[in-house]
């Protein structure tokens, strides 16, 4: 599995932002193209409750980020702000800024649609469309216009492999991507969001309704992943969050408690809320 | 205390009494309909299985015959009983009295085909073997016993010799070859010259009105007198040849005699078939059955539709609700993706909402004069002046037609689509449209490429039940189009091939026609309730066709499951 992913990848939409000096950006970012997420005082609001408080932190570049907290902390919003999925919502404002490798996600002139090709998106819920296994692979690529079969052919079994599915589907994949398990199908998903090679992959609890060998399974996709992509993933689930994350944000009622390494923050919580939430006492 | 004397009392579950109404309600449904859909398909099926013809012999004196003939024949088509007084003048009760009713034929000579008859004044009934019913082109059929056959060279073949039959086959084939060479030369033929001679008057007039301005006006009308001449002449010839093949079919008579006892001479050329009732096999009345059926659904009407198919009226009732579906559905669709998609849910779409609902509440007529008043005269009448303005007076699109009617049934159908395909976008989970989103599609995009697919069951649902009410719609039709008898379809070899602007025949008119219009109404009678099965017949293979590519669609868009 690990062969696959020295595939080249074939391109770098970041050329699709508008980018200023290169002074910009942040010293920290690392010197290649790699997406870097600064959340800089990001408020939320859904009509006139404030769901999301002063935000501010840095996601590295190439690390698995878990975004942990009990159910409506706002991680998922936050988590959907990142590709201005909640834009679909009526009655909803923000403050403050993302950036995403230095250019803010709101800039008037940055296209939402251009953002979002940057960024691969897996749901709670798998989500495939109502299309065979192999047209919902590459469905980022036909929306952009790219209808090339050798790269089509390609991208597909890059992603399948990617995601771990090639082997069970390489002799199906016209068939309809509904035929496959829970499982399979959230891993389709994963396929389908990196098949445009996107710089940030986010995850909104994709093991939730998963068994457990499900779950592995995807666990062990998110540690081959990681090299590849920006990972931020929602978990309500302690130990899956330190099994695969580098950095941890712990949120507590739309305010960010803690943020360190993983490891830091389970073993040696520096927050008393922390420290009673990942030891189960709470949440 | 209390409490529990009265819960161990109730043992009856509370309400549960009930459940039998909501069974009695559907029980009362299932049953009418199955009662109306059975009664019409055995009235309608019957129509075309052979029945015997019988003998009956009035008692002496009777003047229940016909024309004082002591005997006559039909087929019973009914046996009831007589609704007179039950009761003798001094109080006793009287014996029930039945009486039949008779098809039997011959209308040329009796004036009538139908008659009724006492039990009481029937003295004997046998069912003759040589009896023959026979299909003709007009009047009827003739049920008779035939004597003699005179061919074209003054021969003459009595029917008790061996050639008669045989010769009798040949002679009704050969009719029918020269009827349809008739049909061919007068429909197909003269139809193409006539078409062809009025466009040359068109473009003559069309020359004539800027006469002035063009050089060579002369040369060009001499041009088409020339053509003109030359058609009228091809006419001619043609017509000439029809003529002769139409005195041809009169030159063998087939000599009968009805079993009162007139002989009749009929043209062998008018007889389209025949056979032997009382002779029948079963497989043999099948196999009538099923050639009289075929010949309904294939042929054209006769006799002010009372006799012959009713091919055209399949014909146009098919097209213009296909027609109807292909307007109805690309509007509704669009519309309702707008409403839901797109608008911003408020007042103004609810209040659209509102309106589109009670748009299917309007009477059908209404979309009638509605249709009428808009397609056929301002938009039918504005092409007429724009592009066939050479062919006024007579109106070429300003009058109704097949295209008009298909409209108008779509503007009447358009809520049933709209709310169907509002309901199938709903559907469509929001997880789903997320994933698209993600993707870095645009809403369009996710509109056109996963959300219309997966909601294509839903609008096909919605666009049976348009189709189902369109097809059986009458009212509105008979102002935009629908004619008793359509000389041609629709649909023909004479270019353009389409020709929407033609007015056109439907199932439904045509029930309505035959069952209120009918100069008979016990010859139509059974035309209604066969060409009532048609309808519902068509309306379940068109339903039932778009069934089976939602339940394909279905299958392949089936819904996520874990």
């Amino acid at each position: 599995m690990r062969s696959s992913l020295s595939v080249p990848r074939p391109s770098q939409p970041l050329s699709t932002l508008p980018r200023p000096g290169s002074g910009s950006a942040d010293s920290a970012s690392p010197p290649h193209n790699q997406a870097y997420i600064q959340i800089q005082d990001f408020s939320f609001y859904y009509s006139a409750s404030k769901v999301l408080h002063e935000l501010n932190l840095d996601l590295p570049a190439r690390q698995v980020t878990a975004f942990i907290g009990p159910s409506g902390c706002g991680k998922s919003t936050l988590l959907r702000s990142l590709n201005r999925m909640n834009d679909l919502v009526d009655g909803i404002r923000h403050t403050g800024d993302i950036l995403i490798d230095g250019h803010s996600i709101y800039d008037p002139l940055l296209e939402v649609i251009a953002l979002r090709k940057r960024i691969g998106m897996v749901f709670q819920k798998s989500n495939p469309f109502p299309k065979s296994i192999y047209e919902n692979v590459i469905y980022s690529l036909r929306v952009a216009g790219r209808n090339k079969k050798s790269e089509l052919d390609e991208v597909v079994e890059r992603s399948l492999k990617s995601s771990a599915l090639w082997d069970e589907v390489k002799d199906r994949l016209g068939e309809s991507a509904f035929g496959l398990s829970g499982g399979q199908q959230q891993r389709l998903c994963i396929a389908r969001a990196i098949a445009n090679s996107p710089e940030i992959l986010l995850m909104d609890e994709p093991c939730s309704a998963l068994d457990p060998i499900a779950t592995a399974k995807i666990e062990e996709l998110i540690q081959s992943l990681r090299e590849q992509f920006t990972i931020v993933i929602v978990t309500h689930n302690m130990q899956q969050a330190a099994r695969v994350s580098d950095r941890t944000a712990f949120f507590y009622l739309g305010k960010l408690i803690e943020y360190s390494a993983t490891r830091d923050l389970f073993t040696n919580p520096s927050n008393p809320q922390t420290e009673a939430y990942v030891s189960g006492r709470f949440g | 205390m209390k409490k529990a004397d009265y819960n161990s009392r109730n043992f009856k579950p509370a309400g549960e009494s009930w459940v039998w109404v909501t069974s009695m309600g559907l029980a009362v449904g299932v049953t009418m309909i199955t009662f109306l859909l059975g009664m019409i398909l055995y009235n309608g099926l019957e129509v075309f299985w052979p029945k015997p013809v019988v003998r009956i012999e009035v008692k002496p004196g009777s003047q229940a015959g016909i024309k004082t003939a002591p005997t006559f024949a039909g087929e019973i088509v009914k046996s009831q009983t007589k609704r007179t007084a039950v009761l003798d003048s001094d109080g006793s009760p009287l014996p029930e009295q039945r009486e039949f009713q008779l098809f039997v034929g011959n209308k040329d000579v009796y004036g009538f085909s139908y008659k009724y008859i006492d039990r009481e004044e029937i003295a004997a009934m046998d069912y003759p073997a040589d009896i023959i019913v026979a299909e003709r082109l007009e009047y009827g059929d003739a049920i008779f016993i035939p004597r003699q056959l005179k061919l074209g060279d003054g021969t003459i073949v009595p029917a008790n010799a061996d050639a008669f039959f045989p010769t009798l086959d040949r002679v009704t084939e050969q009719g029918r070859a020269r009827r349809e060479a008739i049909r061919q030369i007068e429909r197909e033929e003269i139809g193409t010259v006539n078409h062809e001679i009025e466009e040359i008057r068109l473009r003559r007039r069309a020359l004539e009105a800027k006469s002035n301005f063009a050089g060579n006006t002369a040369e060009m009308l001499a041009d088409f007198e020339a053509r003109a001449t030359l058609l009228q002449s091809r006419y001619d010839v043609l017509a000439a040849e029809a003529k002769q093949l139409r005195s041809e079919q009169r030159t063998v008579e087939l000599t009968y005699v009805t079993i009162d006892g007139a002989e009749t001479t009929l043209p062998a050329g008018d007889i389209l078939g025949y056979y032997f009732p009382n002779q029948l096999t079963f497989f043999s009345k099948l196999g009538l059955f099923a050639h009289q059926f075929w010949t309904f659904l294939s042929d054209e009407p006769r006799e002010a539709n009372t006799e012959g198919g009713i091919f055209p009226a399949i014909f146009g009732t098919f097209v213009m609700t296909l027609l109807m579906s292909v307007v109805v559905t690309p509007f509704g669709v669009l519309a309702a993706i707008y409403l839901r998609e797109y608008a911003r849910q408020g007042f103004l779409v609810r209040s659209v909402r509102i309106a589109v609902n009670n748009l299917a509440g309007v009477p059908s007529i209404v979309f009638g004069v509605f249709g009428l008043g808009f397609f056929v005269y301002v938009v039918g009448g504005s092409i007429d002046q724009l592009f066939f303005s050479l062919s006024l007076p007579s109106p070429t699109f300003g009058t109704g037609g097949v295209l008009w009617a298909a409209l108008t049934l779509a503007l009447m159908t358009v809520p049933v689509v709209i709310v169907a395909t509002e309901e199938a976008l709903a559907a469509v989970s929001r997880g789903t449209r997320e994933g698209s989103l993600a993707c870095g599609a645009s809403k369009w995009q996710t509109i056109q490429r996963i959300v219309l697919p997966a909601s294509l069951p839903g609008i096909l649902t919605g666009l049976i039940l348009a189709m189902a009410r369109g097809a059986g719609e009458v009212a509105p039709l008979m102002l935009v189009g629908v004619v008793k008898l359509a000389p041609t379809l629709p649909l023909d070899t004479i270019y353009p091939f389409v020709h929407l602007e033609r007015k056109f025949m439907h199932l439904g008119f045509h029930i309505y026609d035959l069952g209120f219009q009918s100069p008979d109404s016990e010859a139509a009678k059974p035309m209604v309730f066969a060409t009532t099965f048609l309808l519902i017949l068509l309306v379940v293979m068109l339903n039932l066709g778009a069934i089976v590519i939602r339940h394909r669609l279905r299958k392949k868009y089936r819904v996520s499951t874990f």
